[in-house]
């Protein structure tokens, strides 16, 4: 079974785009020694950007999404983490390389959005003082200058009155405008590969649209290659041209945005697709929750991690409960994890699953 | 901000004249209370031989007789405009602020306090420097290297160092550094500042020492469970995703971060300080606030008491209020408020 994963050597298969991608990460596992057991957050997870483009990872909570934005970004703290693999930022390997050339990449070559604006941003420093120290962190430039930067960038997402606002504490903007500052922040040393975790979770769902709209905006501004993390399909159906769906800690379905939405093959996905309401079609009846709960990391399941939740699971005799399904291509570079045979597949989501959602 | 100061000060204000009547009530009514009368009272202030005639004299001139919100009243009038004291052969002036007057060695209290006022200060000053830079770096250093030798070593060393009393500890240091080694000034030692500035630094160096060993104990354990609780906030983790040499990302955001709850023990602990240490005057037989409570109790003289009680109570009031204006300092939230 790892040689269906080092068959993802040369250029990976992936959905969407052309020559070198600009993030390309190859069989990344993360495992996390505990006293309780090896928590495998992620094992064996291979996907790539490029720029221009948007990736969408979706999935429950410790899916291992976090987790693997943490390592692109190598962020992990040394010792407490065993990564494994391969991330390549246009071409440097950020598992294999000296911590400080890591460092040296954070915020200019690859830089991030967090989840929660009120704690990631510092409250005793103000937002411009914190976008200025980015910005000088990899430009040698005056404080003056900076500051000019960071006003321009506080405009540039929007913010009004950019020039008293520099001087204002991230207490002091609304949920909305703190995302915004924090997006000015991450992009003030314009990098090439923006990770934006949960960019919309704690917002208002007003100001949600809007801030997927700026990001939207500002990726074609700059060109950069973009990483959504959101367990909201919604939110990647706005942005993404690629989806990863992973479940306990590995991809289940990899294909285009057209793939996912349309002909998703597995069945996590549609239990996925089944739990997120949709005003593009005829609402049939109440939200199908995928019954049960994410596996534990210590002790994934046997065979096919989803088989305990998963209705068609003894369709395959007991191949669900004893081998794990690889990340197979079913056609048109979309990647499908998963014992039934495609035909089969295909035909469950035509007939059973697509009618219901 | 201004007015959030104004608001801080009338408080405080509000809490020494209530700290000020609970200490006068303690000293002059509880023991009526329990059942000392006026002239009971002016015994301590007459010879061992006085007739009832001058006990009710001294009783009366002490104002003894008087309703105790009187006798607060007049008291607390000595504190602002000062009072004479009416001593029967001569009248004694008490210039504001009149702290009281003490009839054991014919003295006011109040220039008395002013005289031994710089020696605890200087104490107080050196030591919590010294514990401060101590304090706090170990604990950083604790915090980032938690669970290892360095860590458990300097954690035993702060239990022991909080649990070894000054008075163990100073005699201790008294005896090997300053004379056995002679490295150090003998107890007792003092000079003013003005005078010799080195002098002074030498004398008080051993003092300094063993009071900052307690309070450094202490610090160590508050940075490093503070330091512990930032290093895993949010913002430090995008102090860190955008590329900052960790140091940096320490200090400027971790530490920052881990400072409110040092400002304010470092605030009470300062005030208390300057309100006389005690123990630490004592053992190293230093005059100054701590050593005069000490002997005012011994001699069972109220008013040093009760002056030194209100002059630290000052103290400790002042250091809230210049805590409570640091908080807004440290952190921009509280300024909005």
């Amino acid at each position: 079974m790892s040689e269906s994963t080092s068959t993802l050597r040369e250029p990976a298969p992936g959905p969407t785009g052309d020559g070198e991608p600009f993030l390309d990460v190859r069989d990344l596992r993360v495992h996390f020694p505990t006293d309780d057991g090896l928590v495998k957050s992620v094992d064996g997870l291979s996907f790539h950007v490029h720029r221009g483009k948007t990736l969408g990872i979706v999935g429950e909570s410790g899916s291992g999404k976090s987790v693997t934005s943490m390592s692109v970004m190598g962020l992990h703290k040394q010792g407490t983490a065993n990564i494994s693999g391969q991330i390549l930022v246009d071409g440097t390997d950020v598992v294999g390389s000296s911590p400080e050339i890591v460092r040296k990449m954070r915020g200019k070559r690859m830089a991030m959005i967090f989840q929660d604006p009120l704690s990631a941003m510092h409250p005793y420093y103000t937002v411009g003082n914190q976008i200025i120290e980015a910005y000088r962190i990899h430009n040698d430039v005056s404080k003056d200058r900076a500051r000019q930067h960071a006003i321009e960038m506080l405009d540039r997402v929007g913010i009004p009155e950019p020039h008293q606002r520099v001087d204002s504490y991230p207490h002091q903007y609304s949920g909305g405008r703190r995302q915004r500052a924090m997006i000015a922040m991450a992009l003030s040393c314009d990098p090439e590969l923006l990770i934006a975790d949960e960019p919309t979770t704690a917002l208002d769902v007003t100001v949600q649209a809007q801030i997927l709209d700026l990001i939207r905006d500002l990726q074609k501004e700059f060109h950069s290659a973009v990483i959504i993390i959101t367990h909201d399909l919604g939110v990647v159906a706005e942005l993404a041209d690629d989806i990863l769906v992973m479940y306990a800690g590995r991809s289940v379905e990899y294909g285009t945005a057209d793939q996912i939405f349309n002909e998703p093959e597995h069945p996590y996905t549609w239990g996925l697709l089944g739990s997120m309401p949709r005003f593009d079609r005829v609402r049939s009846e109440r939200l199908l929750p995928i019954p049960g709960s994410p596996p534990s990391l210590i002790n994934v399941p046997k065979g096919c991690a989803f088989n305990p939740r998963c209705r068609f699971a003894d369709l395959n005799g007991d191949l669900s409960t004893t081998e794990r399904p690889e990340l197979v291509d079913a056609g048109h570079n979309h990647l499908v994890a998963c014992h039934l045979p495609p035909a089969k597949r295909r035909e469950l989501w035509r007939d059973e699953i697509q009618p219901k959602l | 901000m201004i007015t959030y100061i104004i608001r801080r000060l009338v408080a405080a204000i509000v809490l020494l004249f209530v700290v000020s009547a609970i200490t006068f009530s303690i000293f002059y009514l509880v023991p009526r209370l329990a059942g000392a009368t006026p002239e009971s009272l002016a015994t301590r202030y007459v010879g061992r031989a006085a007739d009832v005639e001058t006990v009710e004299l001294t009783a009366e001139r002490l104002g003894f007789y008087d309703p105790i919100w009187v006798q607060y009243g007049n008291w607390a009038k000595g504190v602002v405009v000062g009072t004479t004291y009416d001593m029967g052969a001569q009248d004694v002036e008490c210039p504001a602020p009149c702290l009281g007057y003490s009839f054991i060695t014919r003295q006011a209290v109040f220039p008395e306090l002013m005289d031994r006022a710089p020696v605890t200060f200087a104490l107080a000053i050196g030591a919590s420097i010294l514990w401060l830079i101590t304090g706090v770096s170990i604990g950083v250093l604790s915090a980032l290297k938690r669970g290892s030798f360095f860590d458990r070593f300097a954690m035993i060393f702060a239990l022991a160092g909080v649990s070894m009393p000054i008075f163990w500890t100073g005699l201790m240091a008294l005896a090997f550094f300053s004379y056995k080694f002679n490295i150090t000034a003998p107890g007792g030692s003092y000079t003013p500042f003005t005078q010799n500035p080195a002098a002074w630094a030498y004398d008080l160096l051993l003092p300094w020492i063993t009071l900052s060993l307690l309070f450094s104990a202490q610090y160590a354990r508050l940075t490093r469970a503070g330091m512990l609780e930032t290093m895993n906030e949010d913002y430090v983790r995008t102090a860190r995703a955008k590329g900052l040499v960790e140091k940096r990302v320490v200090v400027k955001h971790g530490l920052r971060g881990a400072l409110t709850p040092i400002v304010t023990i470092f605030g009470l602990d300062f005030g208390l300080l300057i309100g006389g240490a005690v123990l630490t005057e004592r053992v190293f037989s230093l005059n100054g606030l701590g050593n005069y409570a000490v002997q005012g109790i011994f001699a069972n003289d109220l008013p040093k008491i009760l002056g030194v009680t209100l002059l630290a109570a000052v103290f400790v009031v002042m250091a809230n209020l210049i805590v409570d204006i640091l908080y807004a300092v440290v952190d921009p939230r509280v300024r909005t408020r």
